[in-house]
């Protein structure tokens, strides 16, 4: 088979604004999009950047746009999108580094505001936490994460307003908050009861319709959102008695 | 110049792990050539062992179980008070990685569960379902942001620096400027992982190119057992992606074309459960038999599990199946062959972590303290890399406080990195030469036609010769991208003289080895020789060339008996 591959390249200390530049791809065998781009990369043109590393879909590396679609390049068959011509973009809401490459900052930055890390009781438990497993279920969807950011470029509440946290952040919060063995505080964990926090999805869902993992980060969104008003109405009636 | 304390490289689970353990009171940074959690430790699926005895069947298993299990699963290989010291930590280590986080799967009652695994005498490796590494490698991510871990992402160390026996720094190539540049340490570790990506089929990560390991050789320090090196039974046909051993830990049978679990002919008592150098030579025999399917491939069939169980215990493999092969596996077999996956070998290091050169650590996949001997166990790796990442950043930060900072090694440092920023300019200046994607296709070819599963004298002769016309040709390569950011050509070039090195020092420690132990097969050699090669395989860097010498194994607690499954 025969595609065209316009792939969108920009350095930003170099050009004045990004371009798309075409490549001729032939390939006999069912490539991956990544595994098509490494060839284009290794053949054609070894400038161009972008980033890899387990290509089974488990790094979270690889997050691009792929004929207007977020996803990861490495499960992503060339063949499935049912085109001759494939346009490569980097993910969106994030500063270009070079071509393909995106400044993850932010992405890291608003994750780093949630103390995203369990907060046990203070000793270590002699033989661990005892937990029934349908209790750890609750979680499961929440801990396939990846961490990729596809979820994170994909929101529009992100592209207008910078301070948002994001879906991965909020539903990996909301991992944290449901596990049985947290500890944190409701006074810690409602500081995203704001318009930069739970509050601020707009509902449309579309990182639960990019997430490769579904990992439906919308479902952790509005859980928080239930639990921060049951929370609310309980400290009222706490305050009344 | 930037400074620290410790230096780090790698970001997995060993340097994570060293990290979160280095004396908070040190300057502590971790480097790693990707965000740490793009470390290949992501990929681990299936479990990490801890003699807990939380399964009803495991009930009478304990950590000396374990080391023994380690040490016949070695092939007596291992250095037995540490193959002890690993699995005596065991316990404590799932424990505390529970209390960091990771979700681990449960039993009835709530406590850790565990599954069947090769080699192992009860079930003993705990999981979550089948995403262990995933979990626990952003468990401890997630802690060392608690503890703000100093990062340095997208750097790659280019050069380990040593003078007069002591670990002065490294020189970095900083992949996102683009500049190269050296970093002063009074202790450098290295958990830089495994160098899967030499072989054509691997299941590795595409970054898994070695080249800590080829570092730390070229700077003098001796590399151990290079020549064991494990291929998985398990990995997707075609994609090689790694189809846990917890497949069949739940209960999956490995089939012929003849619909025959052809396990019974070569492990007839632990069948699909003997250890992975056992199953992976069964597998390729059946393949060269002719009993194979399209000479390619055999079956993992897991369909009798039923729906509920491979969903709940093995969700990550069916995706995997789905994505990139486009079958369900619980309707249709699984089609798999063996694949590299991991390395026995390494960097020679002590049961501290510490190396002959003062202040140079090294934990993980890239070392060889040497536990795993000819043959590691599935679910000991992830636990390897925590208990000994610990050990290191303990280690290191006990050598930093005994230690004084070496005075002149600024300028030394620097001269290091100029001289690195002139080989750089030099495969710049060049407008032609050889590429070097070109050259790694090439290796791999070698490395898996003649030092594979299967070995002989003839083969690794070649593969010597071959590796070495190679290492010519890698005069002649140039950098046809002039620009320095973000250039994976640099870094390939820059990783490809490891690898040439670690292809070299694998083949010779394999043609000298007349022996079969493990996973080192010898067609011409096929007993285990205890009175000849009852030792290790120490490679030397030496005046431009290999040196081999040997070192002997601790076998203090088991006297070597044959190994039977």
């Amino acid at each position: 088979m025969e595609y065209i591959f316009e792939i969108l390249r920009f350095d930003p200390l170099k050009d004045k604004s990004p371009y798309f530049q075409e490549f001729l791809y032939q390939t006999e065998e069912a490539k991956s999009v990544l595994e098509a781009l490494m060839d284009i990369r290794n053949e054609q043109d070894c400038t161009l950047s972008f980033r890899y590393s387990c290509r089974e879909a488990i790094c979270g590396s690889c997050g691009m746009v792929i004929n207007g679609s977020i996803g990861l390049a490495c499960r992503t068959m060339v063949e499935s999108l049912g085109s001759e011509r494939i346009i490569i973009e980097p993910l969106p809401n994030l500063e270009i580094q070079k071509d393909l490459v995106v400044d993850m900052e932010p992405f890291w930055e608003a994750l780093r505001k949630i103390e995203p890390f369990l907060h046990p009781q203070e000793e270590i438990l002699e033989k661990g936490h005892r937990i029934e497993e349908r209790e750890m279920e609750k979680i499961f969807q929440y801990i396939n994460c990846i961490m990729c950011g596809c979820c994170y470029s994909a929101c529009p509440v992100v592209s207008r307003d910078e301070k948002y946290l994001g879906p991965a952040t909020l539903a990996k919060l909301y991992r944290l908050v449901k596990d049985p063995r947290d500890r944190r505080s409701f006074l810690d964990w409602s500081r995203i009861d704001t318009e930069g926090g739970a509050w601020g999805c707009d509902t449309i869902f579309k990182c639960n319709e990019v997430c490769p993992k579904s990992v439906r980060p919308a479902d952790g969104i509005e859980a928080l959102r239930r639990k921060l008003v049951v929370e609310r109405i309980k400290q009222i009636f706490r305050f009344k008695r | 110049m930037i400074n620290h304390d410790i230096l780090i490289v790698g970001g997995g689970l060993a340097g994570l792990s060293a990290a979160l353990n280095c004396d908070p009171e040190l300057d502590v940074a971790v480097i790693s050539k990707v965000h740490p959690l793009r470390s290949h430790s992501v990929a681990a699926q299936g479990g990490i062992n801890a003699a807990l005895g939380n399964n009803p069947e495991g009930k009478d298993d304990s950590w000396e179980r374990h080391a023994f299990d380690t040490i016949k699963g070695s092939d007596y290989l291992a250095d037995q008070r540490v193959a002890e010291l690993m699995c005596q930590k065991a316990i404590s280590t799932i424990y505390e990685l529970e209390y960091f986080g990771v979700p681990f799967s449960r039993f009835p009652g709530g406590v850790i569960a565990q599954r069947p695994f090769g080699g192992a005498g009860f079930p003993r490796t705990c999981y979550a379902a089948d995403r262990t590494g995933l979990v626990t490698l952003h468990t401890l991510f997630e802690q060392s942001v608690r503890k703000q871990v100093k990062f340095h992402e997208e750097w790659l160390v280019t050069k380990l620096v040593i003078r007069e026996g002591r670990c002065l720094g490294v020189v970095v190539y900083d992949v996102t400027t683009g500049q190269i540049m050296p970093v002063r340490a009074r202790a450098v570790i290295f958990a830089t992982g495994g160098y899967g990506r030499v072989y054509m089929r691997t299941t590795n990560a595409y970054i898994n190119h070695g080249s800590g390991i080829g570092m730390a050789y070229r700077a003098g320090v001796a590399l151990k057992d290079m020549e064991f090196v494990q291929f998985h039974p398990t990995s997707l046909y075609d994609k090689n992606i790694l189809i846990t051993e917890g497949a069949r830990g739940e209960g999956g049978f490995l089939i012929n074309n003849k619909g025959r679990r052809f396990m019974e002919d070569y492990a007839p008592s632990a069948m699909e459960l003997a250890p992975r150098d056992i199953v992976a030579r069964a597998t390729q025999t059946e393949i060269d038999k002719g009993n194979g399917f399209e000479n390619e491939y055999v079956q993992l069939d897991l369909r009798h599990l039923g729906a509920a169980k491979i969903k709940k215990r093995l969700p990550g493999i069916r995706e995997i199946c789905i994505d990139f092969a486009g079958i369900d596996p619980i309707e249709i077999p699984i089609p798999i062959q063996p694949a590299q996956h991991y390395s026995m070998g390494g960097i020679d290091v002590n049961e501290k972590c510490a190396s002959i050169i003062a202040g140079f650590f090294a934990a993980g996949e890239c070392a060889c303290v040497s536990i795993h001997g000819a043959n590691r166990l599935g679910g000991n790796s992830l636990l390897d890399t925590v208990v000994f990442g610990k050990i290191a950043g303990e280690a290191a930060s006990d050598y930093v406080r005994g230690s004084e900072g070496a005075d002149r090694s600024e300028k030394i440092l620097l001269d290091e990195a100029l001289e690195v920023k002139k080989r750089i300019d030099d495969w710049k200046k060049k407008d032609t030469g050889l590429k070097v994607h070109l050259l790694l296709n090439r290796l791999k070819a070698v490395m898996s036609e003649k030092v594979g599963i299967f070995r002989n004298k003839k083969d690794l002769e070649g593969a010597l010769e071959k590796i070495r016309e190679l290492k010519e040709d890698y005069a002649r390569v140039h950098l046809s991208g002039k620009c320095l950011r973000f250039s994976q050509e640099l870094v390939n070039i820059l990783e490809f003289e490891s690898m040439l090195d670690l292809a070299e020092v694998i083949a010779l420690g394999a043609l000298n080895r007349e022996e079969t132990r493990g996973s080192h097969y010898r067609l011409d050699f096929k007993e285990r020789d205890d009175k000849e090669w009852l030792k290790h395989t120490l490679v030397t860097w030496r005046e431009g060339k290999p040196q081999i010498s040997y070192q002997d194994v601790d076998v203090s607690k088991y006297k070597p008996k044959a190994r039977k499954y």
